[in-house]
Parts: structure tokens; sequence; C-alpha cells
């Protein structure tokens, strides 16, 4: 049954993804890849190429890391809010008071919205606003990240032992107090490992978001696949892999060193 | 009254002192490295022009024709998740197999350093690359899609097969059966429900991704998105962003049904 579901399906979304492989070998478009292709060896080296190449990855790191900084300051505040275990009101009663309610559902919304618009959409809107350059893709990584980080640190501390700070509230701290002494000591270790999974995820959204003009080696990359230049792409693919494997490196690095 | 001395504070490694610092280094000069134009941002002028831009989304187009045109697109999106997906969950097996080691430990390494290239380009970068020889439009986003997501899977897969204990596979070799049929019967239903799984975990993602390649011109709603957005049309840009939402939200829906089904819960 669901396999003939299935076969159905597979008809009209191969017709509407215009699946069509054999496009791929036809005489126009295989000598245009050939030509392509064969610009990659050697890669461009020139210094002056090479310089470029090392400010925008610079860029791309920067851009990556200040967004997320900036994603923190809006995050922890909205993980405050959005923590039922911080919750004062429910401690006596089990249940909250409406006000309190409502302000925790709301940021929950507000974290909803910020991570469901994908970043690139986020980029791409400020950039009509900012104008090109990394000032967008900051902004941009500050807004989604913030919605993921916020959620999933609410989760984080809603999940881990809560009888500390419960304990701490019942006694009469502020949930600043309970959250640092009583939840963070719980929790530290897997937020800091996903704080940092993120950093790297950041990277990566900071080189894609270069291709709507915000900046950093995805700029760059754009600009040489439009003029087709085989050997520029090339030496920024490498760039490109090596980067990522770097901060998959130091996140990992990091993880083990923090905890 | 018994004073009891207070537990000396944890000591914190130097080594860890030292990353912290390498941090903040970090954090400073991308701040201080990026010229961010916090001045124009906050500006009553940036203020006023970003009110603007906001306020012509509202309201989001809602004429019939053009919501059967976002229709399409929302398909065509749909689509290419779907078989970018399916394409990456073939090839990814595929490639587990030389991946675990079945075929040498040479097989091994070459295929394992190909899953890692193409697992660390993101699709948007596949699709840049692959408007080459595909031609605008979905087919090269269901390629991207399905390269990017072949390094994930297959890898993920490989990771998987080595995981698994060897026995039930090497009784049925003992037993006369070839390579391929012990993994059929031996390996394959071991690890199925973790693969299905992985797999729907990664066609969220791409449905995500999906809807965004189209920014370079690969097809579905990020296309219309970019088209609209290049002209100024801000209310069709709206409607566009809401059914990517709309879309997003059912997808992510749908997929922890499946998973729960599977699952068996």
């Amino acid at each position: 049954m669901v396999a003939l579901v299935a076969l159905l399906l597979l008809w009209p979304m191969l017709q509407a993804s215009e699946f069509q492989p054999w496009i791929l070998f036809d005489k126009q478009s295989l000598s245009a890849t050939w030509q392509f292709l064969s610009g990659f060896v050697p890669p461009a080296h020139s210094p002056e190429f090479l310089a470029m190449l090392m400010a925008a990855t610079w860029q791309t790191v920067a851009i990556a890391t200040a967004g997320l900084v900036l994603a923190l300051l809006a995050a922890i505040p909205l993980t405050l809010l959005a923590t039922a275990s911080l919750s004062v009101s429910r401690l006596e009663s089990g249940r909250m008071r409406s006000v309190a309610v409502l302000v925790r559902q709301s940021a929950r919304w507000l974290l909803v919205v910020l991570r469901s618009v994908p970043e690139l959409v986020w980029a791409l809107l400020f950039v009509r606003i900012v104008g090109l350059g990394p000032t967008a893709g900051v902004l941009a990584i500050a807004l989604t990240y913030s919605g993921m980080l916020g959620k999933v640190y609410a989760e984080i501390l809603e999940s881990s032992d809560t009888d500390a700070s419960a304990a701490l509230l019942r006694n009469g701290s502020g949930r600043l107090a309970a959250l640092c002494y009583g939840a963070l000591p719980e929790a530290a270790a897997e937020l800091v490992s996903y704080t940092t999974y993120r950093w790297e995820c950041a990277i990566r959204g900071s080189v894609i978001m270069g291709f709507v003009g915000a900046g950093g080696i995805g700029q760059r990359m754009d600009e040489s696949m439009k003029m087709l230049a085989g050997a520029e792409v090339s030496s920024m693919l490498l760039v490109f892999v090596l980067l990522v494997a770097a901060a998959d490196q130091v996140s990992s690095f990091m993880r083990k060193r923090l905890l | 009254m018994d004073r009891r001395a207070l537990t000396p504070p944890p000591v914190i490694a130097r080594t860890t002192l030292l990353v912290l610092l390498g941090l903040l280094v970090l954090v400073i000069a991308s701040f201080t490295s990026l010229d961010m134009q916090w001045g124009e941002l906050f500006s009553a002028d940036a203020l006023r022009s970003s009110r603007e831009f906001l306020g012509g989304f509202a309201p989001p187009e809602m004429a019939i024709p053009f919501l059967r045109k976002v229709a399409q697109a929302t398909w065509e999106t749909f689509s290419m998740s779907a078989l970018g997906t399916l394409l990456a969950l073939l090839l990814g097996l595929a490639l587990a197999l030389p991946g675990s080691g079945r075929f040498g430990s040479a097989a091994r390494v070459v295929v394992r350093l190909l899953l890692n290239v193409l697992r660390s380009i993101p699709e948007l970068v596949w699709a840049v690359i692959l408007l080459i020889a595909a031609g605008l439009g979905p087919f090269a986003g269901t390629l991207a899609l399905a390269a990017h997501t072949t390094g994930v899977l297959g890898r993920l897969f490989a990771d998987a097969l080595e995981n698994l204990p060897r026995e039930h596979e090497e009784t049925l070799r003992i037993n006369g059966a070839t390579p391929m049929t012990a993994f059929c019967y031996a390996a394959l239903p071991q690890i199925l429900p973790q693969l299905l799984s992985y797999t729907l975990y990664r066609w969220e993602n791409n449905i995500r991704a999906a809807a965004i390649l189209g920014v370079v011109g690969a097809g579905g709603l990020g296309q219309m998105l970019k088209y609209h957005l290049s002209l100024f049309h801000m209310q069709q840009a709206a409607t566009v962003i809401l059914a990517m939402l709309l879309m997003i939200m059912l997808v992510d829906g749908a997929s922890f049904w499946l998973r729960r089904k599977l699952n068996g819960v």
C-alpha cells in the first residue's frame, strides 16, 4: 500500500523537479562542464589572490563569531523567560500564574518565528535594509541562531535535574541566582557543547550567505562562479573544505577542554 | 560553634584559561575587524526605511492566480527535497558498503575521503557548481541536495555498518551464502530502522535547504522569493515566505509522526 502510494507520488515529483539526467550528457553541457572543470587544475595561487582569499576567509569566520555572540545576547534573556523550571509561581501551586504563562508562551513563539525563517532569507532581507556587506550576515545569523539557541537552551535546562534550582527558588533565591547556582552546573556541559556545534554551523551558514551579498568567502566564490573562473573556484573549494574541517577540530577540542 | 573550613574553590586548569582567553580574543577581533555600520543601522533614517520596508510586506498577496503559482513552486520544492533525499539514500547505501571496509581497506579510505568532500560542501555551493552542468532549474537543485546528503548519509550508514556485531553475517557466510545475500539478510535488517530515521531527519533538513536553493537559480520557492524581492514586490515576497514556513512546519510534523510510527511508540 505504502509502496503503491510512493510510486504514484514519484512520477509527478520527477516531473516537477524536471528530472532529466540525460541533459547532463548532451554535447553542450558536457563541453561547458569540461571547460569549467579543466580550469580547476592547478588552483589559483597568485600571492594577491591568496591574500584576498585569506581576508575573505577571516571575514567569514568573523561574521559567524560576531553573529553567534549577538545571538547569545538575545538568546539568554529569552531562555530565562521560556524555561518553565525557573518559574516561581509554578513552585507553589504547580500552576503558573496566567501572566507568567502568557509571557512564557510569547517568548516561545518568538523563538519559533526567529528560527523558522531560514538564515538565507533573513540575509536577503537585511541586504535590502543595510546594504551589501558583512553587517547583513551578522544580523541574519544573530536572529536565526538566537531562536535556535534559546529553544534548545530551554529544553536542556528543563530536561536536566531541576531539584537544585527548585530548592533554591523555594528558599527565596532570585531566578538569576537559581540559574547560576542550581541549573547551570547541571547543564553546563551540554550547553557548551551545543553552542560550539552551533558555531560550526554558523561558519557554514556565513559562507552560504555570501552568495546573496553578505560578505566573506561566499561572496568571492559567487563572483568567481559568475566569471566561470575554474582555478579560483577550485582553490576556494579547497579552502572551504579545510575551513570546515578546522572548525570541526576546534569545536571538538573546545568541547573536550571545557567539559 | 563548630566551624568547618569552606571547601576550596575548584581549580581551573591553565589550558582552560588559555582557551577562554583565545575565545575572548576571537570575539573581540571579529567585532573590530568587521566594518559594521551600527550607526547607520540605528539611525532615525534607517529605522524609518526599515519600517517602510517591513510595512511593504502587509498584506501578503492573496490573489488566486498568484497563490496557484506559489502552490506550484511549493510542490516543486517538496519534490526536489524528496527526490534528492531518495537519491542520497540509494547512493549513500551503495557507498556505505565500501566505506565500511567491506571491499578492502584501500577502498574504505578512498570512499571515506569522497564522502567527506561531498559532505563538507554545502547544498547551496553544490547547486552553484551544478548549475553549469544541469542548467537553471530544479534539476540542479535536486542533484545538489543529493550530493551533499549522500556525503552525510553515506558516512552515517558506514559508521552504523562498522559498529554492527559481525556474528550474524559471518554465520550466513560460513554456511555458504554469498556476501551480498549475507548483507541483505543479516546486516541490513539490523540497521534498517536507524537508517530510515537518519534519512527522515535529513529530509527535514533538505526541505529547508530546498526552499532556499532557488536563490542561486535552482528552482522552487527560493527562486520566486529572489525574483520578487529583487523587483521589490514585497507583498508577493511575503506570501512566498509564508508558504515556506507553512511547508517546513507541515513536513516537520509529518516526519515527527512517521518517526514515531517507525520506532513503534
